[in-house]
């Protein structure tokens, strides 16, 4: 840190464009403690980011268990059958 | 990036090449429950959806050393000619092969026919299979590369290549300036509609994204894992994960704040940007 340069001020030189980019690392506690403050620091004062954050990680969270992708009925029989004609 | 199309056809030796990698792949890999939750109240950092989903992980990568080496035995006991043992290999991985198939073809017939053309070819080659690589990793890539030769067979003539595609920018994204969506209203995690304003979503997006989102954040693979399967870098699979959830969100934000709540098409736009 510079001489007379402020833990605030440091932390707020990142802008919108950079969290934007880092944001999927940061939701997912990818970035370094020094990133993850700064961003962390923008998000408190940015609302444009912080919607954007938080729109980020509810798509993760909606998908996450996997379900919004089902299998078809029967997908497994019919494998099953398919696998049959070369396995017996 | 390039992606010749010999590069379409199983290639043993890429495959054997395959390093060993941190997370197991599991097709119930994550039971998270979305159903009635406040994500206010559930996930209020960053840090608590990484713990979210590294304890998603951690219980299907908690046992990577056992399932590995018991998946191993049955490759050898297959191989020695216990043929019927395959069903035992491959059932976990039956939802994994067919999403993976999905994710590059977006229809649910042809999907189906590649994953189980990938099962197959999987079979087939088992006994090249080193055990360098973790067999689910094989596993989707042979899926990936099957389903891509069948997407550039059946769309070579309307479509451009995939090849062509790979070649683009990854530039930057630029998120639209929707209103806020702090939390899902738990009414909505509900309804149908959510989901299929989710496929919608996925549809929309270009295939070299709904690859990347389908096998990291529904599959829940790990970013080596899914840099493997789909033969890019890691770093082009952390580029394209970030612009697949940026357009995700985009696509699903406004409906949420806006269309199932009051019940038109349209949403109200709050912030000035």
């Amino acid at each position: 840190m510079e001489k007379g340069e402020t833990m605030v001020s440091r932390i707020s030189t990142i802008d919108c464009e950079h969290v934007i980019l880092a944001i999927s690392d940061y939701i997912e506690g990818e970035v370094d403690l020094d990133l993850h403050d700064r961003i962390k620091a923008h998000l408190a004062e940015c609302n444009h980011c912080l919607a954007i954050h938080d729109g980020t990680r509810n798509v993760l969270t909606l998908v996450a268990d996997g379900s919004v992708l089902e299998v078809p009925a029967g997908f497994g029989t019919r494998l099953y059958s398919r696998l049959n004609s070369i396995l017996k | 990036m390039n992606l010749p199309a010999q590069k379409a056809h199983v290639d043993n030796q890429s495959v054997e090449a395959i390093t060993p990698d941190r997370c197991q792949l599991s097709s119930d890999s994550c039971n998270v429950t979305t159903s009635g939750l406040d994500l206010a109240e559930h996930f209020t950092s960053a840090d608590s959806l990484s713990s979210r989903q590294n304890q998603a992980k951690t219980s299907v990568a908690a046992q990577p050393q056992s399932v590995q080496e018991d998946e191993a035995l049955l490759i050898q006991r297959i191989c020695a000619g216990e043929k019927e043992l395959f069903y035992d290999l491959i059932k976990p991985y039956e939802r994994a092969v067919y999403v993976a198939a999905l994710s590059v073809l977006q229809n649910e017939s042809d999907a189906e026919e590649v994953a189980q053309e990938a099962v197959l070819k999987a079979f087939a080659n088992l006994s090249r299979f080193r055990g360098e690589a973790k067999f689910s990793t094989w596993l989707i890539q042979i899926t990936i590369n099957e389903a891509r030769m069948r997407y550039r067979k059946d769309r070579a003539h309307l479509y451009e290549s995939l090849d062509e595609r790979d070649t683009d920018q990854e530039g930057d994204y630029f998120p639209k300036d929707y209103a806020d969506w702090r939390e899902i209203p738990s009414e909505c995690l509900e309804r149908k509609e959510l989901r299929e304003a989710l496929l919608r979503g996925i549809a929309s997006l270009e295939t070299k994204y709904r690859e990347v989102f389908i096998l990291r954040d529904v599959q829940n693979m790990s970013i080596a894992d899914t840099a493997k399967a789909l033969n890019i870098s890691e770093a082009n699979v952390k580029t394209r994960l970030l612009r697949a959830r940026l357009m995700m969100r985009d696509v699903l934000a406004p409906g949420i704040d806006g269309v199932w709540s009051l019940g038109d098409n349209s949403w109200k736009k709050v912030r000035p940007w």
